[in-house]
């Protein structure tokens, strides 16, 4: 009580504080509900309409779910798409996210010129991602593109490939240039991570008699706990929202025989076109989109609950 | 002793490797843009015999590549500054005050960061439409401000919670009202910060392709990654257009990174660490 009044006896010396202050979040909150948190609860609303895009159709019930998990094309289409997001999602933890660490450490082991090569891993980063799917679509091309010709030149003609024609080289080309494109970022959170375990631990362990894999494995590793997570975690979304590479290597069909479409491609084609019996449902393309928010919001949630729990102990 | 070197070496040979694989594609397409297409399809690996501009030539005079660039130009510079008022003025008020609504606040927009508005698309689509911003620069720069939000939140109240408190009430007894506080006082201290999501959120909004591409038909309006769709379509047996094309798209944001590559690797991370 006598707190309170003591608070307000303060409060009161100070210059009023207005209540324009109010309005300080206001745009903020106006543009980021309307033009984010709008459009990503209503796809769950849009979902269990009948819809064509132009007028919203009658509620029916999870019939678009039922449609896109029974019914010829969507449920075959549905699970050769997850399928392949799966297998991006791996691909990536181990290609890319293994370079990522090996780069980092040799960087934290301070190797001469680590600026260089910080810079160097860094660039591709920063460009557009369509761009960077047009660029190595060009490096691709079976007759004209570099890769082709340099492996003839070295001897190697009989590596030459139609790297994106072939259904069983597509997808993992266009993971590992998803790779080559994101390698640096992942590589300057990892070395984050390895910058702020304390030198005194790792002189301990030395001391200890620990160096070598030893020291990477019982020491370094466990002291890099949320780093990891976080990368993990972002690799995941990134896996599970992939859809500019696809789009700009192997169009919106994920060419060749839908050997590389991906669950946001497949969004994209029902939702808003690109033939294949498939386009035209806002309903089930909305379905594809609540399907896909589940699955990132459960495995996100999992991990961010596994990380806070760690954290308390 | 000799051990110790060869291990050494073994990691030049990986730093020095990955950098060749990291930097060698894009050293391709700028030297690629500059020599005539004969060359780059009958010896594509030597250096070009002659340097000539004459696919830039073909990308202003046939394509309206300057008209792409004053749209990315004019796009993100009116993402950034409303952007990073809204979040400042917002992240102040967060940070600053203790209200009781102001956690429950904070969480609402950190919401925004885990699901990816790309999956929002049909109904962002439909509103759009009925706010008559199809074909509109304000489509995807109100999407761009909302989709940055979080992240600059996130990062700013951050930074306004670390700077003293003293400094404001220093500042009230001499009469500063909210906004002026805010502007005179906090802003000139909040450099690095600012700095720091200006960099995120211009890369995020330089690069975007997705939302142009559903929101943008219209020609004339089109930026530079929408852009780039038409020439792979209009010229697919031109390549050194192509690769023109993909080396002016890029090199706003290389120079840039060029005169603060620091902060830019420093900003992109504290964005993804924080």
């Amino acid at each position: 009580m006598e707190q309170a009044q003591h608070a307000r006896l303060k409060r009161r010396k100070k210059p009023l504080r207005s209540q324009f202050i109010h309005l300080f979040p206001v745009p903020a909150v106006a543009v980021y509900t309307l033009f984010v948190v709008y459009p990503i609860f209503a796809a769950f609303t849009y979902s269990l309409f009948d819809w064509n895009g132009l007028v919203m159709g009658k509620f029916n019930n999870f019939a678009n779910f039922r449609r896109l998990f029974t019914q010829e094309p969507f449920n075959h289409t549905f699970w050769n798409a997850l399928q392949h997001n799966v297998f991006y999602f791996i691909t990536e933890m181990i290609v890319q996210n293994v370079i990522a660490f090996v780069l980092a450490y040799i960087i934290f082991r301070k190797v001469k010129g680590a600026q260089f090569f910080k810079i160097a891993y860094f660039l591709p980063r920063l460009l557009s991602i369509i761009i960077v799917g047009f660029m190595w679509k060009l490096i691709l091309n079976p007759n004209m593109g570099v890769l082709n010709i340099f492996l003839k030149k070295v001897g190697l003609s009989s590596w030459a490939h139609a790297w994106l024609g072939d259904p069983n080289t597509a997808l993992p080309a266009v993971v590992l240039v998803n790779c080559w494109f994101a390698i640096g970022f992942f590589m300057l959170i990892l070395l984050a991570g390895l910058q702020a375990i304390s030198s005194e631990v790792l002189e301990a362990a030395k001391l200890d008699g620990a160096k070598g894999l030893r020291l990477l494995v019982s020491v370094i590793l466990p002291m890099m706990f949320q780093p990891l997570v976080i990368v993990i975690v972002m690799t995941f979304i990134q896996a599970f929202e992939a859809f500019e590479l696809v789009f700009a290597m192997q169009g919106s069909q994920g060419e060749p025989y839908f050997s590389t479409d991906l669950l946001a491609v497949f969004f994209y084609r029902t939702a808003f076109g690109g033939g294949s019996g498939e386009s035209g449902s806002l309903g089930i393309g909305s379905a594809v989109a609540v399907v896909m928010f589940a699955i990132i919001a459960a495995i996100s949630a999992v991990f961010m609950t596994y990380v806070n729990r760690k954290q308390a102990e | 002793m000799k051990f110790v070197a060869l291990k050494r070496s073994v990691l030049y040979v990986f730093a020095v490797g990955y950098a060749v694989i990291a930097l060698f594609p894009m050293l391709l397409m700028v030297v690629s843009s500059f020599r005539p297409n004969v060359e780059i399809l009958t010896k594509p690996l030597s250096l070009p015999t002659k340097w000539s501009i004459a696919s830039f030539e073909t990308l202003f005079v046939q394509l309206n590549y300057a008209s792409y660039i004053k749209n990315s130009v004019v796009v993100s510079a009116v993402t950034l500054v409303l952007l990073l008022l809204f979040s400042i003025m917002a992240s102040y008020y967060i940070a600053r005050f203790p209200f009781k609504w102001n956690g429950p606040l904070f969480f609402y927009f950190l919401i925004g960061m885990m699901l990816p508005l790309k999956l929002g698309l049909v109904p962002l689509f439909m509103l759009i439409k009925q706010l008559n911003l199809m074909n509109t620069l304000w489509s995807i720069i109100l999407i761009q401000i909302g989709a940055g939000i979080p992240m600059t939140l996130l990062i700013l109240t951050g930074f306004f919670r670390t700077l003293p408190k003293e400094l404001e009430e220093a500042a009230r007894i001499d009469g500063a009202g909210d906004m002026g506080m805010l502007l005179r006082v906090l802003a000139p201290l909040m450099k690095p910060a600012i700095g720091t999501v200006t960099i995120i959120n211009f890369i995020a909004v330089w690069n975007d392709f997705f939302f142009p591409m559903i929101f943008i038909r219209d020609e004339a309006k089109k930026t530079i990654p929408v852009g780039m769709l038409k020439l792979f379509s209009e010229f697919t047996t031109d390549w050194s257009v192509l690769f023109a094309g993909l080396t002016m798209s890029s090199l706003p944001i290389l120079i840039i990174f060029f005169f603060a590559s620091r902060q830019f690797m420093d900003g992109i991370t504290s964005g993804a660490v924080k």
